[in-house]
């Protein structure tokens, strides 16, 4: 089922400026549930901008975001006539396949846009509002207005599935990189949004760090099903996804699995490198040896070799 | 990462990290007010008192303030050194205003007491008792918020001001957000020392001099440090309103809190503790400083309605969440 819908998005910062920076430039696509999506482009390939997007933060100058998959029956706090509303044009819309989607663009939507969708952002210090590690991840329960044995649950919950349980009643600041990310990651998971957003959350952590945040991410799109887009320049994350969409200027370039990466050309033309293991494989290949396309993981190209 | 006042919580189990965080602090405003009410010297011998009357209400005063505060480091398992290390950032306050004190002693003086003069300076033992109380005044006036602060997390030091002062929201403040604010500032801090030593890194690599003596050219050296540790404190600002937006700070329904704070009985039994001390304290001394006493009254009054307030109000919503 289709979760997150760009309709020929457009965004401009400082619009009507004379530094008008046309940071998306028409970008239509669409993303399943249980997707594991890499959104990869250069600096200034407007892809921060689409994280921002996808959440309501910003809002499409022309064109529509919405997000969709919001479950009829999930106990949601709304206003009678929302209820008789959303109960009246819940079977029109099973009808064609699809259950009520939010615009990002009205503004009663944010609420439920933002349960829905969790973002992680690039620095793990800007995130963190309390002072001691548990409390930072109650935050977000504690916005939803949930009952103190509900945060509780969902708090230790969360810690427990970035492997942080026993830190919980620590302070922040005396963590490593890698380790604050995680707790950012929980700070979002504890809202148990569908769909996590990963706005190059490992772009400033050490490699150790970097692992341990993506074997989380991992887990948590194969165990628990979530949805997770990674928002990423470096190729080899996006190689470890199920999707990868290139970006350029705004627009998109290329969007498929893993036989994009066969795209040598484009994918430079877009100020990207290959994974090392398809850079390696298109050397040898390009020195005669007998090596089958499509090799993007380490492990890949040892076994091949 | 240095030491820092705010956030100088120290992590362990004891009876005293165990109370609610609003009766030691009510605890600490009584005490305080307690302090003040003690009269110094000159007032009260410009009462009609005696240099010997003045010094056992002293001993009976400040040794029951002592036993307080000694018992309050004991239960809280703080080292004691730990405790005394905030006298350090007072140091100089306190050296300069003994000396002041000592030798700008401006009271009355009884004629048997010894006396030394030189220039404008007159020492005299009522003058050296009274920088002697004066210095012992202000230590004790630091170490009991100390002892709160070494024992209570931020996070419930917040939880605990917002519970005072919930009955502010009748006059529609809002409580709730201020107290984010402050815990937010309160967890910015760390990171914002952080930038500060990184940025001071930068300058130095790049000649910047921070070591020269005079002052005007220390001054002039901050700026460099000044200006980008302003540029990131608002793109971290930023950062945070955009994270904070993300987890649906903001929205229409009404915050819940995964903690709360809950009054027990041991909490009651330490605040008449401390009610009965200061209770004592008034009967010996504070006849002397009648205007101070009421307006400590008025003061400990206040306070003691807001926290009465915030208990039944969490009474209350214990008892409508079921």
């Amino acid at each position: 089922m289709e979760i997150i819908r760009f309709e020929n998005v457009k965004f401009k910062y400082n619009a009507g400026h004379i530094d008008e920076v046309k940071a998306v430039d028409g970008i239509s696509f669409s993303v399943k549930e249980g997707e594991f999506l890499a959104l990869c482009g250069h600096n200034g390939s407007g892809k921060s901008t689409l994280a921002k997007l996808m959440n309501g933060l910003e809002v499409p100058s022309s064109g529509n975001v919405y997000i969709g998959g919001m479950d009829i029956n999930e106990e949601t706090k709304l206003t009678a006539s929302e209820k008789v509303g959303q109960v009246m044009l819940a079977p029109l819309l099973m009808l064609g396949g699809e259950l009520p989607r939010l615009n990002t663009k009205i503004k009663k939507n944010l609420f439920e846009i933002r349960k829905t969708v969790g973002v992680v952002f690039q620095n793990p210090d800007n995130q963190m509002v309390a002072t001691i590690i548990e409390d930072d991840v109650a935050f977000g329960p504690e916005n939803l207005g949930l009952k103190p044995k509900e945060i509780r649950q969902r708090v230790d919950w969360a810690l427990e599935s970035v492997g942080m349980l026993e830190y919980k009643e620590g302070a922040p600041f005396r963590l490593s990189g890698g380790q604050k990310q995680r707790i950012a990651i929980a700070g979002v998971l504890a809202i148990k949004p569908k769909v996590i957003v990963l706005d190059e959350s490992t772009s400033m952590l050490d490699p150790s760090g970097r692992q341990e945040v993506l074997d989380v991410i991992k887990r948590l799109n194969k165990e628990e099903g979530m949805t997770v887009i990674m928002i990423t320049h470096f190729m080899e994350e996006a190689a470890m996804c199920d999707r990868v969409i290139v970006l350029k200027e705004g627009k998109i370039l290329l969007d498929g699995g893993r036989e994009i990466f066969k795209e040598t050309e484009k994918i430079r033309e877009a100020g990207l490198e290959l994974p090392i293991a398809a850079r390696v494989a298109f050397r040898l290949k390009e020195k005669g040896m007998d090596i089958k396309d499509g090799i993007v993981e380490i492990g890949e190209l040892v076994e091949r070799l | 990462m240095k030491d820092i006042s705010l956030g100088q919580y120290y992590p362990i189990k004891s009876p005293v990290h165990r109370l609610d965080p609003r009766t030691k602090m009510i605890a600490v405003i009584l005490y305080i007010i307690t302090l003040f009410l003690i009269p110094m010297l000159p007032n009260y011998i410009n009462n009609g008192g005696t240099l010997h009357d003045y010094l056992i209400i002293a001993a009976v005063c400040y040794g029951l303030i002592f036993i307080l505060l000694i018992v309050a480091i004991l239960f809280s398992r703080v080292p004691i050194l730990r405790v005394l290390k905030s006298i350090k950032g007072i140091l100089f306050l306190l050296i300069f205003m003994s000396l002041i004190s000592m030798f700008f002693y401006g009271g009355p003086i009884s004629e048997g007491s010894w006396q030394w003069s030189w220039w404008n300076l007159n020492l005299s033992t009522e003058s050296l008792i009274n920088a002697g109380i004066m210095s012992l005044r202000l230590v004790l006036l630091i170490l009991g918020p100390t002892i709160l602060t070494l024992t209570t997390t931020p996070t419930d030091l917040t939880a605990g001001i917002e519970s005072l002062m919930s009955p502010l929201k009748l006059i529609k403040f809002p409580v709730r957000i201020f107290a984010l604010i402050m815990s937010l500032a309160l967890s910015l801090i760390p990171g914002l020392m952080d930038e500060t030593a990184k940025i001071i890194n930068a300058q130095k690599s790049r000649g910047a001099h921070f070591d020269s003596r005079n002052l005007f050219k220390k001054a002039k050296a901050m700026m460099p440090i000044l200006i980008p540790l302003f540029i990131s404190a608002f793109k971290r600002a930023d950062d945070l309103a955009n994270a904070m937006d993300s987890r649906c700070f903001n929205s229409s329904k009404k915050r819940t809190k995964m903690k709360r704070l809950s009054f027990k009985a041991r909490d009651l039994s330490l605040l008449l503790f401390v009610a009965s001390l200061i209770g004592i304290i008034v009967y010996r001394g504070g006849l002397y400083m009648q205007s101070i006493m009421i307006g400590g009254i008025v003061l400990g009054g206040v306070a003691v309605v807001f926290m009465l307030f915030g208990i039944i109000e969490s009474v209350v919503l214990k008892r409508t969440d079921g």
